[in-house]
C-alpha cells in the first residue's frame, strides 16, 4: 500500500477534508451555544471596565462645556498673563452654562484641580448676566480670584481632555501647567501609603488563611466521612452566612466591652481599665477578613488533598522516612496546586474588600478600595476611582503574571 | 449599612375611592432612616396620602448626591422627593440635577405672612425647601458613674487629662475641623475665617493630633449611640436628634452638650425628571406647610424650618412630660454658643480637606 496515497472516505472525498468538515459544523454549533454568553460578558463586563479605565485619562467635562474657551486655552502657553480676549469667552461660557444649569459640573472638575474654585465659578455665573466689558476688570472686580495666574492654569489643565493628572494624583503627585509631575508634600500623601498597606494586609489574610486553613482542609481530607461531612457544615456555614452579618458579629465578640475582653478580664489576663483594642484598627480588619475569607483557602486545599492517595505517605515511611519527612517530601509538593489557588483566590478578594474594612477598620484599617468607594459615592471623581481602580488592576495583573512564571498557571486547582 | 433598604408602603385610604376620578400617583420620598425617617411619616406621608389619595413609597439612604445624579444622568428618575443636606442640595441644583421650586406657591403662615417671609433666614433655595435645623453635639452617658466634673464646654470633649477615655467623632473633616478650633478657643463667629487659611488648617489638625490616639471614628448616625451605650467611648459626637430618640424611645440616660453645636439644614429637593412632578411639588408643599412642620418636632427633636410653627411646638407624642421646644437646638438654653455650618466653605474646600484629613488619620 502506497504510504502518501490520501485515506478516503466512502464518497471518495479525502477523510482529512471530510473530518475538517464535520469538525466545522460542531465547532459552528459550539460557538452558537456560547455566543450568548460571550455577547453577555461583553457587553456587562467588559465593555464597562474598558469604559470605567478611560474615565481614569479621559474627561472632558470642560471641553465640552467651555466651547468657546477652549481653543484660546489651548494655545495659551500658561504663564503670559491671560487676555481680555480670554475674559470675554470665559464670560460667554459661563453665562451659558448658567442658562443651561451646567455650571455646577464646570465648577466641580476645576475644582478638582484646585480646591476653592467651586464658588468661585457657581456665583460668578449667577452674577454673570449683568457683567459689562471690560470683563477682565469686571470679573476681577465681582471675585479677585479671576486675576490669579494658578485659576487660569488650573483651567487649561481641566480643558485637557486626555489626562495624565487622575493617575498622578492616585500616586500622591501633582500634574503642573510649567512643571510637569511633583511629588505631593510627605504628610499629604496618601494613596501609595494605603496601595502599600491593601496589599500588606491582603498578604497577612492570605498566609494567616493558609496556616489557620491547612490543617482544616488535612482534616476534611482525611477523616471518615462521617465526620468529615459535620466538619464540611462547619466550614461551609459561615461561607453561607450574610457578609454583614459576620462582621457584625466580630464587632460583638471583640470590641472592648465585648466577648473576648470580658473573658481576658475575667481570666485576669487584662485588667478592667485597660482592655484590648481588638477592632476598630488593623488588628480588627485582619480577624474579620481571615475568618470571612478561609473558606476560600479551605475549599480548593481540600480538594485538592482528597486526590492524594494515602498510600504515598505510608510508601514513604515504609521507605524509612520520618513523618514529618514525608510530609515535606512527599505530601506538602502535591498540595501545592490547592496553596496556589487558596492563595491567589483570597488574596484577589482581600484586594477589593470594602465592607468589612469599613465596618471594623478604624483609622489604621482603611484599604484602598475605600477610598475609591469614596470617591464613586461621595466627592463624586469618577475620574479618580477610575485611576485608583486601574493601578489596582494593573497591581493583580502583574501578580498573576508573577505567579504564573513561578508557579505556574495550569498547576492551580480549584476543585 | 445603608444599603438596608426599608420600605413602607401605605395603602390610600377610604378617600382615594371617594374622590374617584383622582389618578392615585406612586410618589417615592427618601430620606435617612430610623427615628427621623418615622417622624416623617408620622407627620407627613399619612396626612398627605390621606387628603390626597397618592401612595408613597418610603427609602432610606446615606446622603450625598451619587444616586440622584446616577439616576439624572441615566434618564431613569425613580425617586421623587429626597431629604438632603444644603451643601448638597446648592451642589446638585448648580450641576443641574434639580427641578426649581417657585417659591411664590409655597403655603402661607395661618396669619397670612407669605412663604418667603415665614422661613427661617438661608432656608429657601432655587431648588430646595427646608423642613427642619438639626444639629452636630456631643453626648455623655450619665448611668455610668465617673469621678470627674461635669463635662460643659466643647473645650472639655478635647481634654484628655480631665476625662481620660475613648471618644466617638464622625469620620470627615466636616464637622470635626469645626469642633477642633472652637475647642481650641476660636470663637464661633470666626471659625471658618480661620478655616480658610493654611495656618487655621493646621491648627485644627494640631488640636485633633491631641486625642487622635483615643477616637473610634464613626460613619453612621445609628453608631454613636450605640458606642455610647455600649460603653465604648466615654463622649461622642452624634446627631442631636438621634440621640433625643436614645434618650426618649429608648430609655437611655444620655447627656447632650450643646456648648460649640454646629447646626445645618435638612431640604426637600426634587430629581430632575421626576415622573411625578406635580404631586412631588404638591407633597412639598403640604409637609413644609406650618402644621405639619410642627407636628413632626412632636416626633423627633429638629427644629422647624418656619417661624410662624416654633409656637405651635408641643410634647413628645407619647410623653406629654417632655416639652420638645426645650431640646431642639434653636432653643435659648441651647443656642447660646452655635454655629451654622457654612455651605459655600465646605462646598469649595471638601475634597481637599477630605484628602488631608484621610492623610492625617493614616500617619
Amino acid at each position: 500500500m502506497n504510504a502518501t496515497q490520501p485515506i478516503t472516505a466512502a464518497d471518495g472525498t479525502p477523510l482529512k477534508k471530510k473530518l475538517a468538515q464535520a469538525m466545522f459544523r460542531s465547532k459552528l454549533r459550539a460557538a452558537g451555544l456560547v455566543a450568548p454568553l460571550l455577547a453577555f460578558v461583553l457587553a456587562s463586563f467588559i465593555f464597562p471596565i474598558f469604559a470605567l479605565m478611560w474615565q481614569g485619562v479621559h474627561n472632558n467635562t470642560f471641553e465640552r462645556l467651555m466651547p468657546n474657551l477652549t481653543e484660546e486655552l489651548r494655545v495659551w502657553d500658561g504663564l503670559s498673563e491671560p487676555t481680555e480676549e480670554m475674559y470675554t469667552l470665559l464670560v460667554a461660557d459661563l453665562r451659558q452654562n448658567r442658562a443651561d444649569k451646567t455650571i455646577g459640573r464646570v465648577a466641580s472638575r476645576v475644582n478638582q484641580e484646585l480646591a476653592g474654585t467651586r464658588s468661585l465659578f457657581t456665583s460668578t455665573a449667577r452674577k454673570a448676566a449683568k457683567l459689562e466689558p471690560p470683563y477682565r476688570d469686571a470679573l476681577i472686580k465681582t471675585k479677585k480670584k479671576w486675576g490669579e495666574i494658578k485659576v487660569w492654569q488650573a483651567m487649561k489643565l481641566t480643558n485637557q481632555s486626555l489626562t495624565p493628572g487622575f493617575y498622578a494624583t492616585s500616586l500622591d503627585a501633582v500634574y503642573t501647567v510649567d512643571q510637569g509631575f511633583i511629588m505631593k508634600e510627605e504628610k499629604r500623601q496618601i494613596y501609595t501609603k494605603l496601595f502599600i498597606r491593601t496589599l500588606m494586609i491582603s498578604g497577612s489574610v492570605m498566609l494567616l488563611c493558609l496556616l489557620l486553613g491547612y490543617p482544616v482542609a488535612y482534616l476534611l481530607a482525611t477523616l471518615p466521612l462521617k465526620y468529615s461531612n459535620l466538619l464540611m457544615i462547619m466550614v461551609l456555614l459561615p461561607f453561607w452566612t450574610s457578609l454583614l452579618v459576620r462582621t457584625t458579629a466580630w464587632i460583638a465578640i471583640l470590641q472592648s466591652q465585648g466577648v473576648v475582653n470580658d473573658i481576658l478580664v475575667w481570666v485576669g489576663i487584662a485588667a478592667d481599665d485597660s482592655r484590648f483594642s481588638l477592632i476598630y484598627n488593623m488588628t480588627g480588619t485582619i480577624i474579620a477578613m481571615t475568618h470571612i475569607l478561609l473558606p476560600f483557602m479551605i475549599l480548593p486545599l481540600y480538594s485538592v488533598m482528597k486526590t492524594i492517595p494515602p498510600s504515598y505517605m505510608r510508601a514513604a515511611r515504609s521507605l524509612g522516612a520520618t513523618p514529618t519527612r514525608a510530609f515535606i517530601k512527599v505530601y506538602m509538593p502535591q498540595t501545592i496546586p490547592g496553596m496556589g489557588a487558596g492563595g491567589l483566590l483570597v488574596f484577589i478578594l482581600a484586594i477589593g474588600y470594602y465592607i468589612t474594612p469599613a465596618l471594623v477598620g478604624g483609622q489604621d484599617g482603611q484599604l484602598i478600595s475605600n477610598m475609591i468607594a469614596y470617591h464613586m459615592q461621595k466627592s463624586l471623581n469618577w475620574s479618580l476611582a477610575a485611576a485608583l481602580g486601574g493601578i489596582l488592576l494593573g497591581g493583580v495583573l502583574i501578580l498573576y503574571w508573577a505567579y504564573d512564571r513561578i508557579i505556574g498557571i495550569d498547576n492551580m486547582k480549584l476543585g | 449599612m445603608s444599603g438596608l433598604t426599608k420600605k413602607f408602603v401605605a395603602l390610600a385610604g377610604l378617600s382615594a375611592f371617594v374622590a374617584g376620578n383622582a389618578v392615585a400617583a406612586e410618589l417615592t420620598v427618601v430620606s435617612w432612616g430610623g427615628a427621623y425617617t418615622k417622624s416623617q411619616v408620622e407627620a407627613y406621608h399619612k396626612p398627605w396620602m390621606a387628603q390626597t389619595g397618592h401612595t408613597i413609597i418610603s427609602e432610606d439612604y446615606g446622603g450625598g448626591i451619587a444616586e440622584i445624579k446616577a439616576q439624572v444622568d441615566s434618564g431613569n428618575v425613580t425617586w421623587d422627593v429626597v431629604d438632603v443636606e444644603l451643601s448638597d442640595a446648592i451642589r446638585a441644583c448648580d450641576e443641574g440635577l434639580l427641578e426649581e421650586i417657585d417659591h411664590s406657591t409655597l403655603p402661607p403662615a395661618p396669619d397670612g405672612t407669605p412663604a418667603a417671609d415665614d422661613f427661617l433666614p438661608g432656608t429657601l433655595h432655587d431648588c430646595a425647601v427646608a423642613n427642619i435645623v438639626w444639629s452636630s453635639v456631643y453626648v455623655y452617658d450619665t448611668s455610668k458613674v465617673r469621678n470627674w466634673n461635669v463635662p460643659k464646654t466643647m473645650g472639655d470633649f478635647f481634654d484628655t487629662n480631665a476625662y481620660p477615655g475613648k471618644r466617638g467623632m464622625r469620620k470627615s473633616p466636616k464637622v470635626t475641623m469645626e469642633f477642633a478650633l472652637i475647642a481650641d478657643g476660636v470663637p464661633v463667629s470666626e471659625v471658618y475665617d480661620v478655616l480658610g487659611t493654611e495656618e487655621g488648617i493646621e491648627r485644627a489638625f494640631a488640636k485633633l493630633d491631641t486625642i487622635k490616639d483615643d477616637v473610634i471614628w464613626w460613619e453612621a448616625g445609628a453608631q454613636p449611640p450605640q458606642l455610647l451605650a455600649d460603653g465604648e467611648v466615654i463622649f461622642t459626637t452624634a446627631w442631636n436628634g438621634r440621640v433625643f430618640n436614645a434618650v426618649a424611645a429608648e430609655d437611655q440616660s444620655f447627656e447632650m452638650v450643646w456648648d460649640g453645636q454646629i447646626y445645618d439644614l435638612d431640604l426637600w429637593v426634587i430629581p430632575k425628571g421626576s415622573k411625578n412632578v406635580e404631586a412631588a411639588l404638591d407633597f412639598v408643599r403640604f409637609s413644609t406647610a406650618t402644621e405639619q412642620l410642627a407636628n413632626q418636632a412632636s416626633w423627633i427633636s429638629y427644629g422647624p424650618a418656619r417661624a410662624s410653627s416654633v409656637p405651635l411646638i408641643g410634647t413628645y407624642h407619647d410623653n406629654s412630660a417632655i416639652k420638645m421646644a426645650d431640646h431642639m437646638p434653636t432653643a435659648p438654653g441651647n443656642f447660646a454658643n452655635a454655629l451654622q455650618n457654612d455651605f459655600e466653605f465646605w462646598a469649595d474646600n471638601q475634597d481637599d480637606l477630605n484628602e488631608r484629613f484621610n492623610a492625617w488619620l493614616a500617619q
